[in-house]
């Protein structure tokens, strides 16, 4: 019998080892150890064996069971790898074709530069405030030291509804606003549309954006003014930019300033982008002007503040490369999907 | 302003090369634009004497010259001149060479001859006959006298200057000069400011009150007009050396007497004209305002039409100049005048700049004057010609001056804190500092009481923020330390409004859509454009006085026509579809005319075409709701009243019965209007209704316990039913168990009725409580089903 046992057993892996499909598989399981399988035909004659050799061999007959099942189960997981590997083969697909996107809609530039610039100053603990397009002379010019015959007022820059109301030539504006609430500290930042009488062309735009900032605290210097405006450079520019104040003159600024900031396109060698200077031109600031806290109710013995403005549209052309102003206000959509 | 780098450095000695000049005094607040150098183009031109000159054997308008350039071997040089002759001395462009302008000169053959370079002329190098009235129109420049060989004309000539292009700002006139610019760069440099010393000989003696009155009728716009006489006036060109300052300063050099007015004008900032004294009637000078109507013909041969706003040089009987802007034709100083009366007068800036600008005749007085000048100076401007008069020989100035000073401008006082200087600019300068910056710039420094006397060409110094520039200024900005501001801490942030309105631009644009830009005003054209009713609120505008043309006069009251118009630009390039939005305001007066400031609402716009129909859009907006958290408040309403929208398929949109926007088909005939071929879709709606009902605050619902049941139904109504009337009656006969009703089918052809139409719904039940059973959604089911055919006459189909 010990035989008898082992020559199934060495059948059963020669035969397990050659099969290649799962019903054949099936089939070699029954003739093995199905009920009438070759196994169990051997077992039943155990009865015939004498008290000391059934024990033998019932351990012999076990282990082959067991490992012809174990072997029967290799088998199969061979079996079904080489399914699955001939199924996924048959599932080849170009996987350079383009893949399916949704409809996507996009901001537009000048949006994305004006939150991104509100962020910043956001970050450094400033709210947003706004004020009307259609403005009052007083809180235009008055109220911002620019008294009636100074050459900003002239016909030529501003758009009059009346000879009191105006559409605002800057945001600062809002700057008059905001110190009348009389709510002290300030620190805000006022982006908006503000409107000049220029025929529109490739770099000239009768509407366009600024962005304002003011704050005002007691013992503010010009120190905190410089601070504030490195800082803000850098986050928008990176860190590598540098900036450059030179004194310059707005009416409700004292002491005034322009910031350059180190050209984009040299990083401040000189180039045909900065002319030749290293630095491009980005914004006004300056102390705000005794005479327009005065006028606006605020002591400026006891506080003192600074105040920027920017154009915004100049900011996104030089970002974007954006050679025309007129694109920014066509709405073509192979444009503002650019952005 | 162009200023000459050579007539600075008589003021003020700058050692500095011109780079460094240029960032320096840019830093110190006179900001450069930029710099070119005179002569700077030439190259490699060298003084040469013709030695022969002979026919060019080929061509009769050629000669062959022998030119001597002070080397071994002579150059042979064709040229077409004609005014030459053996031994003139001439400017000879080696081969090599570049003339102005960048032009290069190299050997070239000419019929057959070699010619080594080339003969200049005076306009090849860049001037003309104003600079060089010796020089031949058309032909080669000769020198005058002997000159040494081989040298560079440029220094021969004394072509060679740099000029610096400075911006200066409005608040100082007084820059406007040369006296002014070297005062800034002396204080830059902390070195000697030089100003000219001015001294009259008045050899031809008598009185200039026996020849000239003046009378001043208008103060407040003439505070100064201060005369000189010259008489036995020679008029001739003037010397070279001035021509060249007149020429690098750019201004072209005419003759002494109105070189000199121009040298006092760019040397002092003030403006000088010169009047034929016989034309002066009675020899009586009035300041006075024109009438109205009142002619006077200019110098540049225009007749002017005046009005009493504006201010004249008369005699008793004529204007002879515009004040400040040009001089009269009338008084125009001839070849044989005898006599001249110079004019140093002040202006009131504004009045020159408005009459300038009516007259659309900006001059280089007017340009100055209009800044606003000191009066103080006309005394000594009058005075600078009176002695370069003298000096060039151009006549004999007659003794004193004529000035008629009403109101002296007096100097002021301005105390200082030097604790307060720091403290504004956050830096730590000594006083003693400080004071030798105020000396630098002209103010007398009074130690004991720290304050100062300020000059009157210093109109700008009003306070000690003013002080505190000057300080800071000449300090240096780049010195002052960038600090960030203790003080009170602030929150920074978006208010309601403003978070609104970015999650609104967020969900356009996760919709699909660009975000659009417009300008706010347009023509008044758009409201029959967009067919909006003549007695329509939105045709009351806030408008433009002064607008760029009709197309840009009324502030907006409808943001239609900005997305209209983008949108036809897109489809005329021929994009396929395009989607926009635009958060922009409409500007609706109060009352007219306009008193006070109109209201100005924020509004959102949507505008669309290409593949898409009503319910595209119509999601767009519920989306939107559904992400403002005000989906339940918001009802759509058949609309068929809005002019410029489809009759038949627009809906407003309401809270509460309150229209606050609409979404539906434009209009077909506005579509045409505007010149879009296909189904444009729009929907408006008012930001602060948005930015009232938006609900931000999210509650959690807990997960389902329980499964749900879903059961269809289907059902045959009327074509005029809505299916918001269907959810209604499902919804308040559905029972308690009632999770969502969702619209699967609506069905109108073969198999329904003509007039009526096919509706499908899934309704789906779930307990909070427990597993519902059959008998408890068979119910409901039955409740509804009998609801909907009372209530609308709804058959249920068979599945």
């Amino acid at each position: 019998m010990k035989q008898k046992l082992k020559e199934i057993h060495d059948r059963a892996i020669a035969t397990l080892k050659e099969i290649g499909q799962m019903k054949e598989l099936e089939e070699a399981k029954v003739k093995l150890l199905g009920k009438k399988g070759e196994l169990t035909a051997v077992l039943k004659e155990m009865g015939k064996l004498s008290k000391e050799e059934r024990p033998v061999i019932g351990q012999l007959a076990n282990e082959v069971r067991q490992d012809i099942e174990q072997k029967l189960e290799e088998a199969k997981k061979r079996l079904l790898a080489a399914e699955q590997e001939i199924k996924l083969a048959a599932e080849t697909i170009d996987v350079t074709m383009p893949g399916r996107k949704c409809t996507c809609g996009h901001k537009h530039p000048m949006s994305i530069v004006i939150d991104e610039i509100s962020d910043i100053f956001i970050g450094m603990g400033y709210e947003i405030a706004e004020g009307p397009d259609v403005e009052k002379d007083y809180y235009n010019f008055e109220a911002l030291n620019i008294p009636k015959d100074h050459p900003a007022k002239d016909e030529q820059d501003t758009f009059y509804i009346n000879g009191d109301i105006l559409l605002r030539t800057q945001t600062s504006p809002v700057q008059v606003r905001t110190m009348e609430k009389g709510k002290l500290p300030i620190r805000v930042v006022c982006p908006g549309t503000v409107y000049r009488s220029d025929e529109v062309d490739a770099t000239h735009s009768p509407v366009f954006h600024q962005l304002e900032g003011l704050v005002v605290d007691k013992g503010i210097t010009m120190g905190d003014l410089k601070g504030a405006l490195a800082v803000f450079a850098k986050e928008l520019f990176g860190k590598d930019v540098k900036v450059r104040f030179r004194p310059h003159h707005f009416p409700f600024t004292e002491p005034s300033a322009e910031m350059d900031v180190s050209c984009f396109a040299c990083g401040g060698k000189g180039c045909r982008v900065c002319k030749g200077e290293g630095y491009i031109e980005l914004l006004g600031c300056g102390m705000v002007h005794p005479k327009v806290l005065k006028m606006s109710g605020i002591d400026p013995e006891e506080y003192s503040g600074f105040a920027f403005g920017m154009g915004l549209e100049r900011v996104a052309m030089q970002r974007y490369g954006i050679t025309d102003l007129r694109l920014l206000f066509e709405n073509d959509v192979k444009f503002l999907k650019q952005f | 302003m162009d200023i000459p780098m050579s007539w600075l450095k008589e003021y003020a000695n700058v050692t500095t090369d011109i780079k460094n000049f240029i960032e320096d005094i840019t830093m110190t607040g006179s900001k450069v634009e930029g710099y070119t150098t005179m002569g700077g183009d030439i190259e490699n031109v060298v003084t040469g004497k013709i030695k022969k000159i002979v026919k060019h054997p080929d061509a009769d308008k050629l000669v062959i010259t022998t030119v001597d350039i002070g080397k071994s071997t002579d150059l042979t040089i064709v040229t077409g001149a004609t005014n030459l002759k053996e031994g003139d001395y001439v400017p000879v462009a080696l081969d090599n060479s570049k003339l102005a302008g960048g032009v290069k000169i190299h050997s070239g053959n000419l019929r057959g001859v070699t010619s080594e370079g080339m003969l200049c002329s005076i306009q090849e190098l860049g001037f003309d006959l104003h600079d060089f009235p010796e020089a031949c129109e058309n032909g080669i420049y000769v020198f005058p006298e002997a000159v040494e060989l081989g040298k560079n004309v440029v220094d021969v000539l004394d072509l060679k200057d740099d000029v610096v292009e400075f911006e200066i700002t409005s608040n100082r006139p007084d820059c406007f000069s040369v006296l002014g610019i070297a005062r800034e760069a002396a204080a830059t440099y902390q070195i000697p400011f030089q100003y000219p010393e001015i001294t009259v000989q008045e050899k031809a003696g008598e009185n200039a009150s026996d020849y000239i009155s003046v009378e001043i009728k208008n103060p407040e716009l003439c505070p100064r007009y201060a005369a000189r006489v010259v008489k036995n006036v020679k008029i001739e060109p003037s010397p070279r050396w001035l021509r060249k300052k007149l020429r690098a300063a750019g201004i072209r050099p005419i003759n002494n007497i109105v070189d000199i007015t121009n040298y006092v004008m760019i040397e002092m900032g003030q403006p000088m004209h010169a009047f034929d004294i016989d034309c002066i009637a009675e020899r009586k000078i009035i300041v006075r305002n024109a009438k109205d109507g009142e002619q006077i013909t200019t110098l540049d041969g225009n007749v002017r039409n005046l009005d009493s706003s504006m201010l004249v040089i008369s005699d008793p009987q004529k204007a002879v100049a515009i004040a400040g802007v040009m001089g009269g034709e009338n008084s125009k100083i001839s070849e044989n005048a005898e006599a001249i009366l110079f004019e140093s007068a002040t202006f009131h800036g504004s009045n020159i700049r408005v009459t300038a600008k009516k007259l659309g005749l900006r001059t280089d007085a007017s340009s100055k004057y209009e800044k606003g000048l000191d009066p103080n100076m006309a005394w000594d401007a009058v005075n600078r010609a009176a002695q370069l008069v003298e000096m060039l020989g151009a006549g004999e100035v007659v003794k004193g001056v004529v000035d008629c000073y009403p109101n002296k401008r007096e100097k002021w006082t301005l105390n200082y804190s030097p604790e307060k200087i720091n403290q504004l600019l956050g830096t730590d300068i000594s006083e003693e500092q400080m004071q030798t910056i105020f000396e630098h710039i002209g103010l007398e420094v009074n130690r004991q009481n720290h304050s100062v006397t300020v000059p009157t060409f210093r109109p700008d110094l009003e306070a000690q923020a003013d002080l505190a520039e000057e300080v800071a200024r000449f300090y240096g900005y780049d010195k002052i330390e960038p600090t960030l501001a203790a003080g009170t801490p602030t929150v920074g942030k978006r208010n309601r409004g403003q978070i609104i309105t970015a999650i609104v631009k967020q969900n356009m644009v996760s919709s699909g859509l660009c975000e659009a830009m417009t300008f706010s005003f347009e023509s008044p054209k758009v409201f029959d454009k967009l067919n909006i009713a003549t007695d329509s609120y939105l045709r009351k505008t806030v408008t433009i006085s002064n607008p760029l043309g009709e197309d840009y006069s009324i502030m907006r009251t409808t943001t239609l026509n900005g997305i209209l118009s983008s949108l036809a630009t897109n489809y005329n390039r021929r994009n396929e579809s395009a989607g926009l939005f635009e958060i922009g305001k409409v500007y609706l007066p109060k009352a007219l005319p306009i008193t006070e400031l109109p209201d100005e609402i924020s509004t959102l716009t949507i505008g669309m075409y290409g593949k898409i129909d009503f319910y595209d859009i119509k999601g767009i907006v519920e989306r939107l709701f559904e992400v403002l958290g005000m989906s339940d408040k918001v009802d759509y309403i058949t609309e068929k009243n809005i002019t410029w929208m489809h009759p038949t398929r627009t809906a407003s949109i309401c809270i509460n019965d309150k229209q606050f926007g609409y979404v539906g088909e434009l209009h077909p005939q506005i579509a045409t209007n505007y010149g879009i071929g296909t189904k444009v879709y729009l929907s408006v709606i008012d930001m602060p209704a948005l930015i009232e009902y938006a609900d931000l605050v999210k509650e959690y619902q807990p997960l389902p316990k329980f499964p749900s049941v879903t059961r269809d139904i289907a059902m045959v109504v009327k074509e005029t039913v809505t299916v918001k009337e269907i959810e209604k009656v499902i919804q308040k006969h559905a029972g308690q168990y009632l999770e969502s009703i969702t619209l699967f089918d609506v069905y109108q052809g073969k198999q329904i009725e003509k007039g009526l139409k096919s509706v499908a719904y899934s309704i789906t039940f779930r307990a909070t409580d427990k597993t519902l059973v059959d008998q408890d959604v068979t119910e409901a089911m039955k409740e509804i089903v009998d609801s909907l055919s009372n209530e609308l006459q709804a058959q249920l189909r068979d599945k």
